[in-house]
């Protein structure tokens, strides 16, 4: 554990050197909260806080796209290698990425919790406890995604082109671009096979109707255990060298991985609740915003 | 000899089609400066690759220390340091800190001044890896190899690409290495490296080992000739040079002729007579004693940088 505690300082120290980070991490976001607070919550009120959880998301599941790229570099241009001859396994270099992925998405949800209490006039914070928790684990989560695609990818290119497969599928199904129930019906039962729906219904319970930890046990299962088992996964395929090539047994790994996600979204699919309480949180923030505001939900 | 720790036996890889080594065996005692010298391709880069535990061999065994390089785990990862052939550290870590990054991997307690100090690093102890030079990043691999004290140093390359004036620097780090003890296994395609630094070399071609000895045993096989390489402005058949006066030895070699002679004046006479009866040119004559490259020309028809 020591030896993980080291790398994460490691990249730690990388990553702040690094311009992205402040860019990616809490610049952009931050735009993306202004500019939709502007064009569906102007004024303040419920409407922000059903914006910051989609902003939220999104700053979350950008732990995919840097952790995936960052493996994929290292790999090609040789880190790895020099990293295989120390006494250390892929386990450690996969829990150093998450670590240090995770305590770097701290001040930027702080950052956007800040803005949207403080400048962007949110009328509620939410149940704190529960924001965090799901953040974390959701940060958690998507990164181990991320290192699954940095594992079987075999380029940079390659890593990018399923990188944006993946991310457009969750931005647009999961709730964040489009409000899940705004989604024609079909799509909103796909969108409950992804780990992203539930990071975002779950931050928009914790923050609009405070739900606390204990009744977010779907979205914690969820996303705890698609990081345990996406971990798992990327231990079983971690390569060092980019000549490697991924065996095609891993590649099985990698679709027994997608079993519980099914098991999820039948489950949720035939239960019913969550696209429901989607619709009531949607309907009821919009309704409760001032008469000055406009109506339209975020898209 | 004292007692091997390193051996290696019978070592075969493939990749794909090509076979890479093809039973290669050699062992390496404490404290010796052991080369392996041969073209690129040759099947040096897959032996210490397998030795440092970066590769799995498809046969034969690898012992360093007496451990397994596949299995052996973290002790034998204490046990050896390298310096690979193409390896990197990312661009913003700054020259003191991937010495502290590595000890504290190893578990080592270093003297980041004193390591500094002694690869001429100690200017650039705060700058980024990606503004170092290349001879300034290959001591540092270097001494990141050594941060832990390890018993058995494998050095891939050391010196490949590097100006003559760094050669020199790493040639003068791997003679401190040997005044230590260390045990060094490099691989080289450079005559002059592996005659001024090695102990012992092996000559690698093709993935087979096709001969080994100090460079001093190697070279007799050439001993008592004279190195007499001409160019010609026609090609000649070396059969025809073969029986001038005093030649032991006659091949083409890059397009150039290369004579081995006992008796030199006497030869360069008769071939220069037997060329102006030809109708042919003598463009250049060189004449040297005889090198490692020689042994391995005589060995394989080639030159090693070919």
């Amino acid at each position: 554990m020591s030896h993980a505690w080291t790398l994460t300082l490691f990249r730690l120290r990388l990553a702040m050197r690094n311009r992205a980070f402040l860019i990616f991490g809490i610049i952009i976001p931050l735009a993306f909260l202004f500019l939709f607070c502007a064009v569906f919550a102007r004024g303040g009120g419920p409407a922000v806080a059903y914006v910051l959880a989609s902003v939220l998301a999104m700053s979350v599941m950008g732990s995919f796209w840097g952790l995936s790229q960052q493996l994929v570099m290292f790999r090609e241009s040789g880190i790895l290698r020099r990293f295989r001859l120390a006494p250390l396994g892929p386990g450690t270099m996969l829990i150093s990425s998450i670590f240090s992925n995770l305590i770097l998405m701290v001040p930027g949800i702080a950052a956007e919790i800040a803005v949207a209490r403080w400048m962007l006039h949110m009328d509620r914070v939410g149940n704190l406890l529960s924001v965090f928790v799901l953040s974390g684990l959701g940060a958690v989560t998507f990164a181990t995604l991320g290192l699954v695609v940095a594992s079987v990818a075999n380029s940079m290119m390659e890593t990018q082109v399923i990188n944006q497969l993946l991310w457009l599928s969750f931005i647009l199904l999961s709730g964040v671009a489009i409000p899940l129930p705004s989604l024609p019906g079909w799509l909103q039962e796909v969108a409950l096979f992804l780990p992203a729906t539930y990071l975002v219904t779950g931050l928009e319970r914790a923050l609009i109707l405070k739900v606390p930890l204990s009744q977010l046990g779907a979205e914690l299962a969820s996303l705890g255990g698609s990081a345990l088992l996406a971990f798992f996964v990327c231990q079983q395929i971690f390569r060092w060298e980019p000549e490697e090539k991924v065996p095609r047994q891993a590649k099985l790994w990698v679709a027994a991985a997608l079993i519980p996600f099914l098991l999820l979204g039948v489950w949720e699919s035939s239960r019913g609740g969550r696209l429901a309480e989607a619709r009531s949180i949607l309907r009821n923030t919009f309704n409760e915003r001032p008469a000055q505001r406009d109506a339209s939900p975020p898209r | 000899m004292s007692e091997a720790i390193v051996q290696v036996r019978d070592l075969t890889k493939r990749y794909g089609d090509v076979e890479a080594l093809r039973g290669v065996s050699f062992e390496i005692a404490e404290g010796e400066v052991f080369g392996l010298l041969g073209p690129n391709g040759a099947g040096k880069t897959s032996t210490i690759e397998i030795l440092e535990g970066m590769r799995r061999a498809d046969g034969g065994t690898a012992r360093v220390s007496g451990l397994d390089p596949q299995t052996g785990g973290a002790a034998f990862k204490r046990s050896v340091g390298a310096v690979l052939q193409s390896t990197s550290l990312p661009d913003k870590l700054r020259v003191d800190e991937s010495l502290t990054l590595f000890a504290k991997l190893y578990g080592a307690r270093v003297d980041r001044g004193a390591l500094l100090r002694r690869f001429g690093l100690e200017e650039k102890r705060h700058a980024f890896y990606g503004k170092l030079s290349g001879g300034q990043k290959q001591r540092l691999a270097i001494a990141l190899a050594l941060v832990h004290e390890p018993r058995v140093v494998f050095l891939d390359e050391p010196t490949a690409g590097l100006d003559p004036q760094i050669r020199r620097e790493i040639y003068d780090i791997i003679e401190e290495l040997r005044r230590e003890k260390k045990t060094v296994l490099l691989t080289t395609h450079y005559i002059e490296e592996a005659e001024r630094l090695c102990d012992r070399v092996a000559i690698i071609d093709h993935g087979n080992l096709i001969a080994l000895g100090t460079p001093r045993e190697l070279k007799q096989r050439s001993a008592g000739t004279t190195r007499i390489e001409v160019a010609l402005s026609k090609p000649m058949d070396t059969g025809d040079l073969r029986s001038l006066e005093g030649v032991t030895d006659c091949r083409d070699v890059d397009g150039r002729t290369v004579l081995h002679s006992t008796r030199p004046p006497q030869t360069i006479v008769a071939l220069v007579k037997h060329l102006e009866n030809s109708n042919n040119e003598l463009q250049s004559l060189e004449i040297a004693a005889p090198s490692l490259e020689d042994v391995f020309i005589e060995l394989t028809g080639r030159r090693l940088r070919e």
